[in-house]
């Protein structure tokens, strides 16, 4: 994967050359989310075993059965350390692979209920990327997400199409749904100079409750429903399912990877991915380029609104069918942990939403076998962003940071005896 | 005083900063450490002042050996230190600055600041210091400032003095202001350390000089030794100091600028009615202390700023106005001052920052799509013939040291056809051997017969490269002189002279005589004596001469 040269890597962080020159006028929020997506892939690993082992603790001293099998544990401590992993080992059977599943098709329901779970948030993870790697923190991806769903859903039960177009038209709907919601966000913050943080929280909310209202509208209300849900969509506006009425799974989850492709290529080999990586990484180097900043701004917003629109899309026209209250549940926020998880790459970003299918689909297993919470995931991944954002700290708890030079206030300037032999020569 | 390192080895990680380092200073002695950006001497003086610990080696003071954890333990042993970039808080008074840290109370913890004013006031008439106790900092010229910091270390009983790259901030004036302290505190004993890479002001100040190089001592010499000399050992090889450019064979002016304005968001202006043109194949040098206009001038040139207003025509074409993509477009090679806040893309890799505005025209793009490997052969030529020492071209640029930057900087920019070219401070924080390379560049993207602009407040770059001198003083311009000008008038313009008041001030000294020369006439006259043409532009109005 060409990512691992797009992005600067361990060059920078162990020293000694220090950061190198961090621009002096960024504001700190900038030099934050620079770090955040800059960070190396072993960071983000070492964060993901941190917080599952933390998470195992967790569970471990508010288990009742652990207290149970710890009270004989110099009997049998064999017992006290099954209790302990018998929750993870439900996850990984809610979530990847059922030994006990009576078929094949039971043993492999986990794995393809992952992909069917992670498919929105691929997307939504892929519309926070791309920001990122813009320089803006799309918290906004819930907001785009519902805007998606409304629109896809609304053209999915009102219009009657042919089959195949009318799913292109109800993808496209949630295309232009989340788009403008997100390039508003983009045009505000090029022609204003709001925050684009502020603003998308701001938004989500009014997105939220917009779909709550319209819900209870006769344009969207099932007929002869009291509740707040919208008619099912047309049977040519759903994803084909891919492996037959047994799974959840559907057409999206391809859809997923092929758009994860292309923000790939968008970000790596097309001239406005050139200039979305130039504004996030320096903006000022990029406007003396000649970078429109403020058309890159409305455009990397409005094409990550995209990306969560057809989240909503997937949801709407993949496992929901039809729009609901909480159509969006906690995906668009989910998504920003996933596009921290993914280090802001679309293939990382796919495989963090991966991840965090699995977490959601064998949460549910893992409370229904061991009387865990499934809150307990919630902790988990909370756990993981707290530790993405603080790397010395991951660092730390490994081993691997480097010593520091005593107070070392500016990075030594000492580029050229050594590394660069034959800087003057 | 007498200060001693011994063997001083300073590791980060794999790499040696210094390496066995063996300096003496002795009592009343001005010890210049010479060399290039990079070369370890800000390393050697934050081990010496405390901020770092040495991975090798003692420091003795007196023959003793002594251990710092911190400045403030440099400070107890009677080290003072002035840094590059001053630590002064600017709203608070000169005494008040002095003060800090290091306050006396009295009764109920008020601060007692007589005492403080009075020690000032001791130290600046004992030195010539002309600094007033009471002032605001952010009040100060750059270097009544310097002052104030050394002012900091003497009242602290300093005695020897760290100065890091003392000029850099100052004018020709001020220098020279600042040499003659550097004498008056050497006959009162102190001893000083002038870290410098600047080779004028270590011969005409230093009682020995020492050279580093890459982390090591290579020698030292007498301040009699010739600046070839010193230049390759700084460098490691011999150094040609002079370019023997050919003289400029001016054509047509292609490049106009009238009556340029920019004002900053307070109302202030900037830039103040500026108006100049370039002809092809001449190079034009804007000259200043930092901070006069010179960064807003270029900047409006490139279309940076929305409210500029007067005129930028290049062949004809207005560019005020216009994006800088379009700009750009009308072929406008680009420089910025500082590359990497606005020349690089740090994180991107070299190859990417050579194509950094180029990225959506051919070869490299095809509609939407880039062409890795055009991009690709355009960094492998251009890595060739700008001699970029980097490890490949797939590296993040923020890994290349500084000179290899600009380099990258400049190839871009030369990578085109040109209509202009404009490079703001194209060798600063460059080694000597780039910057002979890059001086040459530049000259031959003159002989090609593009209009060249360089801003510079390094007064030897300027006089370098110029076929004419521009000088900006808070934005406003002071006049344009010829190339050849010499460096005492360009100082007074720089300090806010116009042409004519500075070739009326000089002549007399020069010329021996002790007229005046103040009406026109005599200024006029006094110029003539000098050897100087005063260029006087026509529609220059009276703007430039206020």
């Amino acid at each position: 994967m060409a990512e691992a040269q797009q992005v600067p890597e361990t060059a920078q962080a162990p020293l000694p050359t220090g950061p190198s020159q961090p621009t002096p006028s960024a504001p700190a929020g900038a030099t934050l989310l620079r770090r955040i997506v800059t960070g190396t892939p072993m960071v983000s690993l070492l964060s993901v075993v941190l917080a599952i082992v933390i998470g195992g603790i967790l569970m471990a001293v508010t288990n009742p059965k652990v207290a149970t099998a710890a009270g004989y544990f110099f009997g049998r401590p064999g017992d006290t350390i099954a209790e302990i992993f018998r929750p993870y080992a439900a996850l990984v059977q809610g979530s990847i692979f059922n030994w006990e599943g009576a078929d094949f098709t039971a043993q492999i329901y986990p794995l393809v209920e992952t992909f069917t779970v992670s498919t929105p948030l691929i997307f939504a993870g892929l519309g926070v990327a791309l920001a990122f790697r813009a320089g803006l923190f799309n918290i906004g991806a819930q907001g785009q997400l519902i805007f998606g769903a409304l629109l896809g859903a609304y053209v999915g039960f009102t219009w009657h199409l042919p089959p195949g177009l009318h799913l292109l038209v109800v993808i496209l709907a949630g295309i232009v749904g989340g788009g403008l919601w997100g390039g508003l966000v983009g045009f505000l913050k090029a022609r204003t100079g709001a925050h684009e943080v502020i603003v998308t929280i701001m938004f989500n909310y009014v997105a939220s409750f917009l779909l709550l209202f319209l819900l209870t509208t006769p344009a969207f209300q099932r007929k002869g429903s009291t509740n707040p849900i919208s008619p099912f969509l047309d049977e040519d506006a759903l994803f084909p399912a891919l492996l037959g009425p047994q799974f959840r799974i559907h057409a999206g989850f391809i859809l997923a990877i092929l758009v994860t492709w292309g923000v790939w290529w968008i970000l790596n080999r097309s001239t406005i991915g050139f200039e979305f990586r130039a504004v996030g990484a320096n903006p000022n180097a990029a406007r003396t380029a000649g970078v429109n900043v403020g058309r890159a701004t409305v455009l990397v917003m409005a094409l990550a609104g995209a990306l969560a629109g057809l989240s909503g899309i997937a949801q709407v026209a993949g496992t929901e069918k039809y729009l609901s209250g909480g159509v969006a549940a906690s995906i668009g926020f989910d998504a920003i942990t996933v596009a921290l998880l993914g280090r802001s790459t679309p293939w990382g970003t796919l495989f963090a939403g991966l991840l965090f299918g699995a977490f959601r689909a064998g949460g549910v297993s893992m409370q229904a076998v061991t009387q865990t919470p499934i809150d307990i995931v919630l902790v988990i991944q909370s756990l993981i962003v707290l530790f993405i954002a603080a790397p010395p700290l991951v660092r730390a708890v490994f081993g691997l940071n480097p010593r520091r030079p005593k107070k070392a206030k500016e990075p030594p300037r000492a580029k050229a005896p050594m590394s660069t032999s034959g800087a003057a020569s | 005083m007498k200060l001693e390192l011994r063997g001083i080895t300073k590791r980060f990680g794999a790499l040696v900063a210094n390496d066995h380092i063996d300096l003496v200073v002795e009592d009343s002695q001005v010890h210049c450490l010479l060399g290039e950006n990079g070369a370890g001497k800000s390393t050697l003086m934050n081990v010496l002042y405390g901020l770092y610990e040495p991975s090798e080696g003692e420091i003795l003071v007196d023959d003793k050996p002594v251990a710092f954890r911190g400045p403030s333990d440099a400070m107890a042993a009677g080290i003072g230190m002035v840094h590059q970039h001053f630590m002064l808080v600017p709203v608070f008074t000169v005494a008040e600055n002095v003060a800090l840290g290091a306050e006396a109370t009295k009764a109920a913890g008020f601060l007692d600041l007589d005492a403080t004013r009075a020690k000032i006031r001791d130290i600046s008439k004992r030195y010539g210091f002309d600094v007033d106790p009471d002032a605001l900092v952010e009040d100060l010229p750059v270097g009544v400032q310097q002052r104030v910091e050394i002012i900091k270390a003497l009242v602290r009983d300093a005695r020897i003095l760290i100065l890091d790259e003392p000029t850099a901030v100052l004018t020709p004036q001020e220098t020279d202001e600042l040499l003659e302290i550097i004498g008056e505190l050497k006959a009162s004993g102190k001893s000083i350390i002038f870290i410098s890479h600047k080779l004028r002001e270590v011969k005409a100040v230093a009682d020995v000089i020492t050279v580093i190089r890459r982390g090591k001592v290579v020698g030292d010499a007498p301040p009699s030794a010739a600046p070839a000399d010193l230049a390759s050992m700084m460098v490691g090889r011999p150094v040609s100091l002079t370019l023997n450019k050919a003289p400029a064979e001016p054509k047509d002016t292609t490049f106009a600028v009238r009556d340029l304005t920019v004002a900053a968001p307070n109302g202030q202006r900037v830039v103040d009615g500026v108006t100049f043109d370039i002809a092809q194949g001449e190079i034009l040098a804007v000259a200043g202390v930092q901070g006069n206009g010179q960064t807003e001038l270029t900047e409006a040139i490139l279309g940076l700023y929305k409210h500029a207003s007067g005129s930028v025509t290049l062949d004809g074409n207005e560019l005020l106005g216009r994006s800088v993509k379009d700009v750009l477009g009308a072929g406008v090679g680009f420089v910025p001052e500082d590359r990497s806040h606005d020349g690089l893309v740090g994180a991107f890799t070299v190859a990417e920052n050579l194509v950094l505005d180029l990225y959506d025209r051919a070869p490299f793009a095809r509609g939407l799509g880039m062409r890795p490997s055009r991009v690709a052969t355009q960094a492998a030529e251009k890595i060739a013939e700008f001699d970029i020492r980097t490890p490949s071209a797939d590296v993040p640029a923020s890994t290349l040291s500084g000179g290899n930057q600009q380099k990258v900087v400049m190839a871009r920019e030369l990578s085109r056809p040109l209509r202009l070219f404009i490079a703001s401070q194209p060798t600063r924080g460059v080694d000597v051997g780039s910057i002979e390379f890059l001086h040459r560049r530049i000259i031959a993207e003159r002989d090609n017969g593009t209009p060249v602009m360089i801003v510079s407040t390094e007064l030897d770059e300027i006089m370098e490269l110029a076929d004419r001198i521009a000088v900006l003083y808070r934005g406003r311009l002071m006049g344009i002189v010829p190339g050849g000008t010499p460096r005492d008038m360009l100082g007074l313009m720089m300090a806010g002279m116009t042409a004519e008041e500075a070739a009326a001030h000089e002549a007399p000294v020069a010329a021996g005589t002790g007229a005046a020369g103040a009406d026109d006439d005599g200024a006029h006259r006094a110029a003539s004596s000098f050897g100087i043409d005063v260029v006087t532009d026509d529609s220059d109005s009276g703007d430039t001469h206020g």
